[in-house]
């Protein structure tokens, strides 16, 4: 079956429905899927929810679906970066759920691994826990958090070959193997498609049969927060 | 003289064992890693990296590169990458020995409130919730009172909590605090600071 699409647009034809619930990788704009966002953008589809971590800065990412009002609620652990989003939120616009950052991470990859939910000390006594089963266990509490089951992930990673076996490059990983995993339909855009055979079986860092449809593209990466050091004289 | 932010650093930096993993928040607590020295100490940045690096010279910066206050950062040779379900295995799990906060307030039962000021302030607690809940040991780093000069170590927080009884010990600018049975007691305070100066700009109740 042949996973490789020509172009974003071309690889959502058909996955994209009004009110669905998207999986999205990416930590603040580092590993996110820039071009498949675009395309949702150009889709016009709206009310979505979107699980990602953060929702992008004003006019990139995330921030450009805030921008034409497609998303209706984000489920996110942090949204600190966006005057848009807080707009919206204040106003009454725009929904949000927040979860802890591993909570997150943990409801994501319970999805894609068929758990619909699991306890966690995280957030035991906070806002978090309010309406949620509390279990015991040796004299600790827990609380329980349901596994994400997305209509669909979109996310990136570094190489692809052509059967979706995954490679990703440093912290660009991040959330993108957990929200890969738990869309009924992942579609990934990679910077280089690579000949089958050429990624070492041992360094794959996620196996294909999580990848639906892959795309190949130019990113343009950028950086949130730009930290050097000089360097000292010799 | 009370302690200034790389003072308070260094001091949070000496509660640091050779060979431990540990979490560093944003502030003064990402100072800290100045001060380890001799120490074998390995940062995790909790978006999916064990050993970090230093900031990068100017023309090296990598954007798939990044620590999780979004800053470009380096790797070392002992550098390991992962995913963020993994990263917070690892913290749920107990295996990062210390995490180094920042606090908006600490009460005398270890209760911490560091994420959220309602009607104001809305970012989102990121991974602190996690942290303060899985790690070995929670330290707080933070100025003693806030900018009006209240006390930041309460007998009860007033802001939504990030974790109930987590904290184990409290250092400020003006000394070093554990949280014990039936309040705060008194480990050192900073040079030139007295016990009597410490219990009065401390509201939380100070235990012998």
């Amino acid at each position: 079956m042949k996973k490789v699409y020509g172009s974003a647009a071309e690889a959502l034809d058909g996955l994209l429905h009004d009110g669905m619930l998207i999986a999205a990788g990416g930590f603040g704009l580092c590993g996110i899927p820039e071009l498949l966002i675009d395309a949702v953008v150009e889709s016009g589809v709206k009310d979505l929810t979107v699980a990602s971590n953060n929702c992008g800065v004003d006019g990139f990412g995330l921030g450009k679906l805030l921008d034409t009002k497609q998303i209706k609620k984000m489920m996110s652990s942090y949204v600190g970066e966006n005057a848009e989003f807080m707009r919206q939120y204040l106003s009454g616009e725009l929904e949000l759920e927040f979860n802890p950052q591993g909570t997150l991470a943990e409801r994501m990859r319970a999805g894609g691994s068929g758990i619909p939910g699991f306890y966690t000390k995280t957030g035991v006594g906070t806002v978090i826990a309010e309406g949620k089963e509390v279990k015991n266990w040796a004299g600790e509490d827990y609380i329980l958090e349901e596994g994400i089951f997305a209509d669909l992930s979109i996310v990136k990673a570094w190489k692809a070959d052509d059967t979706g076996n995954l490679v990703f490059r440093k912290t660009a990983r991040n959330f993108n193997p957990p929200a890969a995993m738990c869309g009924k339909v992942c579609v990934v855009e990679v910077e280089e498609i690579v000949p089958r055979g050429s990624l070492d079986p041992d360094h794959i860092h996620l196996p294909g049969i999580y990848v639906h449809r892959i795309i190949q593209g130019e990113h343009e990466k950028r950086i949130e927060q730009r930290t050097t050091r000089k360097r000292e004289d010799a | 003289m009370p302690w200034d932010r790389n003072q308070m650093a260094a001091r949070a930096a000496q509660e640091l064992e050779d060979g431990w993993y540990v979490n560093l928040g944003i502030g003064i607590p990402t100072l800290v890693a100045n001060y380890v020295g001799d120490k074998d100490i390995t940062l995790q940045s909790e978006n999916g990296m064990l050993g970090m690096g230093p900031f990068p010279y100017e023309g090296e910066e990598d954007p798939d590169l990044i620590n999780a206050g979004k800053q470009t950062i380096t790797e070392l040779a002992r550098t390991s990458y992962f995913d963020s379900a993994t990263s917070f295995g690892m913290i749920r799990g107990g295996k990062i020995a210390a995490a180094i906060l920042g606090a908006m307030e600490v009460a005398e039962n270890g209760d911490l409130a560091n994420w959220m000021i309602p009607g104001k302030l809305i970012k989102g607690m990121g991974g602190a919730m996690d942290l303060v809940a899985g790690v070995g040991k929670v330290i707080v780093v933070m100025d003693h009172t806030n900018k009006h000069g209240d006390s930041k170590v309460l007998k009860a927080c007033t802001l939504p909590l990030t974790g109930k009884g987590v904290v184990d010990r409290i250092i400020t600018n003006l000394g070093v605090l554990d949280v014990v049975d039936g309040g705060l007691k008194i480990v050192e305070t900073a040079e030139g600071v007295s016990a009597e100066d410490l219990r009065a700009a401390t509201a939380a109740t100070i235990v012998d």
